[in-house]
């Protein structure tokens, strides 16, 4: 590849982020402006927080007023898959100073797994692909975003309802997972444990749930392990 | 608290928990990403934080009964749209679109 051709490789490589996040930016944005804010929040939510799932999320939070222990567990916790992207990249990632720290603010999933095509690159020519792709994928989020939120203060839309976009990303989100982990009894658990949790405190079942998941996990892990040993 | 307070911690809050699930494996992790039990939750804890997830975010209707049988409508129209077309734009917005329908028009909450 000719040194000529990168910017375009770049951006060619990015349009499939382009029509995914400029139509799902604008459907955050005309959610956002339901709730009556000026538009520009809705720039700056994409421009620092830039997280899809969170910032749905977030419209609902703002809604309800929710405190803001509730708010940043409930964040953290949506965005935890984030941690296992980290872990798969850190050996990948080349790139030193602030460039690095923008690429790590940056990873979303999407960019993530356009990195993770970037493998076979040479490295110099990898490291400026990196930060350009994610930069074009981040502009095309804040479009989205600014866009919609704009759209939903000039045009009464009717909107009631619109809400529902956050559970069907999560049942998009828990099929995608399905593909790559088939195990149906996994997946019942963690609906039994979601339902009890919710039972036993609505605003607390976030983190509750977790917790027992992480333990049950953890113990299923031990038990494997000592299993192997022959103990029971 | 006054709305562009509130909604300036909101956001700062929101994006610090956002970036440490990014930057945390980088800070802390370093020289353990091959070690077992992170590899294990790493496999594990994704799909399970995914329909933990999906109960939380149906959480009212769950819990008030109010929209659950359009939320389960809808859902299951997710899952078909997903299942024969494989795209998570038009899965999301056609679910969503579906569920906006039903509360507006054929069955109000």
């Amino acid at each position: 590849m000719s040194s000529e051709s990168l910017p375009s490789s770049g951006f060619r490589l990015s349009l499939p982020v382009l029509f995914g996040y400029i139509p799902l930016g604008i459907a955050f944005g005309v959610l956002f402006s339901e709730l009556g804010y000026h538009w520009l929040w809705a720039t700056a939510m994409g421009a620092f927080i830039y997280a899809g799932a969170a910032q749905f999320l977030a419209v609902g939070l703002i809604a309800n007023q929710a405190g803001l222990f509730e708010v940043f567990v409930a964040v953290f916790l949506l965005n935890a898959r984030h941690l296992v992207y980290g872990l798969s990249l850190i050996s990948r990632l080349g790139l030193r100073g602030w460039r690095r720290w923008y690429l790590i603010f940056a990873l979303t999933d999407e960019t993530y797994s356009l990195l993770t095509a970037l493998e076979r690159q040479a490295p110099s020519l990898r490291d400026r692909l990196q930060v350009r792709i994610a930069a074009l994928n981040q502009l095309y989020w804040v479009l989205g975003c600014t866009l919609g939120a704009w759209l939903g203060s000039q045009l009464p839309l009717p909107t009631e309802g619109a809400e529902f976009a956050l559970p069907a990303l999560f049942m998009v989100l828990t099929l995608e997972q399905y593909r790559h982990v088939r195990k149906p009894l996994l997946f019942l658990l963690a609906l039994l444990i979601g339902l009890v949790a919710l039972f036993i405190s609505p605003d607390q079942m976030l983190l509750i749930s977790v917790l027992l998941a992480v333990s049950l996990l953890l113990m299923a892990k031990g038990g494997e392990r000592w299993n192997r040993l022959r103990i029971f | 608290m006054e709305p562009t307070a509130y909604l300036l911690a909101f956001i700062a809050l929101a994006a610090l928990a956002t970036f440490l699930t990014r930057a945390l494996p980088f800070l802390l992790l370093a020289g353990h990403a091959e070690h077992e039990w992170l590899q294990f939750l790493g496999r594990f804890l994704p799909p399970v934080l995914m329909v933990l997830l999906l109960v939380y975010a149906l959480k009212t209707p769950l819990v008030s009964g109010v929209g659950l049988a359009q939320s389960l409508l809808a859902l299951a129209l997710v899952v078909l749209l997903h299942l024969t077309l494989r795209n998570a734009l038009v899965s999301i917005l056609g679910g969503t679109a579906g569920y906006m329908l039903m509360v507006q028009q054929w069955m109000p909450l």
